[in-house]
């Protein structure tokens, strides 16, 4: 382990400060495992497909004091028509003066990690780390060691947040080299209802290094709609792990949307605690240059009588590599699942290149479980109708690029931003500049 | 009320393995245990030319350095002692026969209970067979009629003394020795096999067949097996087999290779019913082989079909190497695990020529405490272009203590490439067997009316013989068998 982390890891306990409670304790298992395993290679089976040579032969640091930033700044990245709560973080520490969360409704606690207080720490302290092992991989033990800031979300039984909760990370100054752990940490009570928009955005270009864990919770009976924006420079590497847990008869829909990053993995971990839990995982991500977007995803089935959904999609261009691996696990218990995967992507040079790989492990007989896979080039029958329409030639194709994609993004429930990221895919076939 | 479902289940799982017995005949050992002097004792009983005792030393050299492959197969068996195999076991019948009469008489009676069509009704069935007994070749029918078309059809061995411009040409060239573990011990100790060349332009007129047989206990059987059509030749091979019951777990480690050169056609059909052990797991077959097909010429098309019934573990992926333009592979599979059996099968496509198709169809069966696996690789590389794949791998389970895995890997380095693959779980649902009952089908047969509708894809690409076979192995191996 570089000398590099180790003394981030100081840095978080300057001299005095207790290693006893329990977030040193997490903190220290978490450094112990990351010590033990280090960074995982392209021999572990789950990270096989890519290379992550340029990202763990780097050196990262923690920040300092986060740069200032300009509200302006973060327009482009705040969807404005849709009213939320909002949480920026600026180079992984928590902005109060960018940060507008205006009323908060009673049974709800929301905020920064960092400034978690005694009570808070009763309520959510035996949930951080218990739903995102440090086994998991040697990222999640290294964001565990690290552990300081980011967005905190208690929603107390039965009661419902009107605005989705917005937490915003961006990194910004002179980024280079610089390391985010971001950790967040989201727990629904049975009965409560939340919707979580949680992105991030590179605000100057930079290879830096953002490694973000969320646990989120999602007690018997209530509702999650979660949403996961990556927006990073294109020079940066990201790594974002999500840990998800369903209760008896709730509901949650996952969406990841991917466009920025050198090297950007997403790590979707659904697990599913209860019968009667009705779950979606939908994503969508774009390369081009030399991107890697690689998309993990893995859904357990624990439980009878649960139903499934996901859909991944990516668009690659230029020599963009995508890889996309859907893992479904269903156990002996889990009779009557109905578990529905596609996945599909659409290569749009000579050079791009995906690597896909569904996976279905099912120990139960009386379940309904499919999966299907395309690959390939632009419909060609699709291209002919819109040619028979008079419409040939890059506007067709990007019509029918713009309408793959849409298909994912048609169900984000928050119009603006729906609107916004149409923008950017729009904006995105535009400078193909065909 | 009829009884329950699950009784008839229970005495179909139970039936005994019905080709369970052991042949008594003298039979000649290498003692257990593998080193130089044995890969150079095998090569000077099957009286080789120096080239090829040199091959098998390289393979046995690559083989030492090479480790056995644990960690990514979805089986489990306890670590093998490769120095406790017996790697040579000849039945004695050295001299070379000329008819079916000088073979051994207990010979022939095994064959009759394994219903082998080696006797003379048979024969006009067309069907010519190459037998292997353990590991020498005993009798090959029907060579005149295939020697007028210039069609070699014999035994490994035979080739290796008779054809050695073929062998040396074609062996090793789609499996390298150094391919895996398993092939490079292949390569060092192949006992025998089969050898086919269709000359150009000749179109086999019937069926090749050969049916293996492991017989003396605790003999790993090291096949290897080599096909070659030259252009625009078309063959058809079968192979087939069952296997006595043992106690100790038996190796089985082949190697087939398939070379296709411009515009032939080869077909490979396989029905394989090897003893699976007893209800607890106890003994039963490795069946760890190395199976592949190179599309070497433009127009070229090979296609795998197999139905896996048998075995303890089953452990392949018959292959097609996609390298000549608008060249096409196919792999049509059933797998069956019952009992405590676990397969681990599926197959390769590597399209690395334009226009390239390929199709694969993969039916696996789970019942009992069986764990089934479709693994699957899809390869597009960057110069295929227009290439085409299209995969469905369907699962059905009977009883919840089985289960069904598919692990299909996609790579497509290639724009203008289409890939579909579809995947299916289901199990017979009580309505479908109530409806069939009631119109008069007991549960048994409707089971199998079922079981052999989801197979139909794949039954219909086995020659006719093969079909019937298959349908009545897969009834044995499950019917009844629902809950």
């Amino acid at each position: 382990m570089s000398r590099a982390i180790l003394q981030d890891y100081q840095a978080l306990h300057p001299q005095g400060a207790p290693q006893a409670g329990w977030l040193g304790r997490l903190r220290q298992r978490g450094l112990d495992r990351f010590q033990e395993t280090g960074y995982p290679t392209s021999r572990d089976e789950d990270w096989r497909f890519v290379d992550l040579a340029p990202l763990t032969g780097a050196e990262f640091r923690v920040g300092g004091d986060s740069p200032a930033v300009r509200p302006e700044a973060l327009a482009p990245y705040r969807y404005p028509g849709t009213e939320c709560m909002l949480l920026v973080f600026v180079n992984g520490q928590f902005v109060p003066g960018l940060s507008d969360l205006g009323s908060v409704p009673a049974g709800v606690t929301v905020g920064s990690l960092a400034s978690i207080t005694a009570r808070q720490t009763e309520l959510l302290g035996h949930h951080l780390g218990r739903y995102a092992p440090i086994e998991s991989s040697g990222f999640t033990a290294l964001n565990t060691a690290l552990i300081a800031d980011g967005l905190l979300l208690h929603v107390a039984r039965d009661v419902q947040v009107p605005r989705p909760i917005h937490a915003l990370f961006v990194t910004a100054g002179d980024p280079a080299g610089l390391a985010t752990h971001p950790r967040n940490l989201v727990v629904l009570e049975p009965g409560a209802r939340a919707s979580v928009i949680e992105s991030y955005a590179g605000l100057s270009e930079g290879a830096y290094f953002t490694n973000a864990v969320t646990e989120a919770i999602v007690g018997d009976g209530a509702v999650l709609e979660y949403l996961k924006i990556q927006r990073e420079s294109e020079r940066a590497f990201h790594v974002g792990t999500t840990h998800m847990r369903h209760g008896r008869d709730s509901r949650g829909t996952s969406h990841s949307v991917s466009f920025g990053a050198a090297l950007c993995r997403n790590n979707l971990d659904v697990v599913l605690d209860g019968p009667g839990v009705e779950a979606q995982m939908l994503g969508l991500y774009m390369g081009r240059d030399r991107q890697e977007v690689d998309n993990h995803t893995s859904l357990l089935h624990a439980h009878p009588n649960c139903s499934t959904r996901e859909v991944y999609k990516g668009i690659l261009d230029g020599r963009a590599h995508g890889v996309f691996n859907g893992k479904i696990y269903v156990t002996p218990i889990a009779q009557k699942t109905d578990a529905k995967q596609t996945n599909r992507a659409l290569l749009l040079s000579d050079h791009a290149r995906i690597d896909t790989k569904p996976q279905l492990e099912i120990f139960a007989d009386d379940v309904k479980c499919t999966h299907g896979a395309t690959v390939g080039a632009l419909d060609q029958q699709a291209s002919f109708y819109l040619k028979s329409r008079g419409v040939a030639g890059p506007l067709a194709r990007k019509i029918l690029t713009y309408a793959f994609a849409a298909e994912v993004l048609d169900e984000i429930p928050f119009p603006a931003v729906r609107e916004s990221l149409e923008a950017v895919v729009m904006a995105r076939l535009n400078a193909r500049g065909e | 009320m009829s009884p329950s479902p699950e009784s008839s289940v229970e005495s179909l799982v139970n039936r005994e393995y019905q080709y369970g017995f052991v042949t008594d005949i003298e039979s000649e050992s290498l003692p257990p245990g593998l080193n130089e002097d044995v890969v150079r004792t095998i090569s000077a009983k099957k009286q080789e030319p120096a080239w090829m005792t040199e091959w098998r030393l390289k393979a046995y050299r690559r083989w030492l350095e090479m480790k056995e492959p644990h960690h990514w197969a979805n089986v489990s068996y306890p670590v093998i002692d490769y120095q406790k195999i017996i790697y040579y076991s000849a039945p004695r019948t050295a001299k070379p026969l000329g008819s079916l009469a000088e073979v051994d008489p207990e010979l022939l009676r095994t064959y009759e209970k394994l219903g082998i069509p080696l006797s003379e009704q048979k024969l006009f069935a067309g069907v010519a067979v190459d037998a292997i007994f353990d590991s020498v070749s005993v009798a090959t029918t029907f060579k005149e009629t295939l020697r007028k078309q210039g069609i070699v059809f014999c035994s490994m061995n035979e080739a290796i003394r008779e054809h050695p411009d073929l062998v040396q040409a074609y062996l090793g060239s789609v499996v390298p020795p150094n391919d895996n573990f398993f092939a490079a011990l292949n390569a060092a100790v192949f006992s025998d096999g089969s050898f086919v060349y269709i000359p150009k332009g000749v179109r086999c007129p019937m069926e090749l067949s050969t049916y293996f047989r492991i017989n003396t206990a605790d003999t790993g059987q090291f096949e290897r097996t080599l096909i070659v059509a030259d252009e625009g030749a078309t063959v058809s091979y079968l192979e087939g087999c069952t296997a006595p019951k043992r106690d100790t777990n038996q190796l089985h480690a082949a190697v087939v290779e398939l070379v296709a050169l411009r515009g032939a056609t080869i077909k490979y059909s396989t029905v394989q019913n090897w003893y699976a052990g007893d209800a607890e797991g106890k003994g039963g077959i490795y069946n760890f082989v190395t199976k592949r097909g190179k599309c070497a010429g433009d127009d070229s098309k090979i296609s795998w079909t197999q139905v896996e019934t048998g075995s303890a573990i089953t452990w392949k992926y018959p292959s097609v190497i996609l390298q000549g333009d608008r060249s096409v592979g196919e792999f049509y599979s059933v797998a069956v695990v019952n009992g405590k059996q676990q397969a681990d099968t599926g197959t390769k496509m590597i399209h690395v020529g334009r226009d390239t198709r390929s199709t694969i169809v993969s039916k696996g069966i789970s019942a009992g405490q069986g764990n089934n696996s479709y693994r699957g690789l899809v390869k597009v590389l960057g110069r295929a272009s227009g290439a085409r794949n299209y995969t469905q791998c369907d699962s059905m389970l009977i009883g919840n203590r089985c289960g069904a895995h598919t692990f299909p890997y996609i790579d497509v380095q290639n724009p203008t490439a289409a890939v579909e693959h579809e995947a299916s779980t289901s199990k017979i649902g009580e309505d479908q067997i109530f409806y069939l009952k009631q119109r008069g089908l007991n549960t048994e047969n409707a089971i199998s009316m079922i079981v052999n509708g989801f197979c139909k894809e794949v039954f219909k690409e086995l020659p006719m013989e093969f079909a019937v076979e298959a349908q009545k192995l897969l009834g044995v191996s499950l019917e009844g068998s629902v809950g």
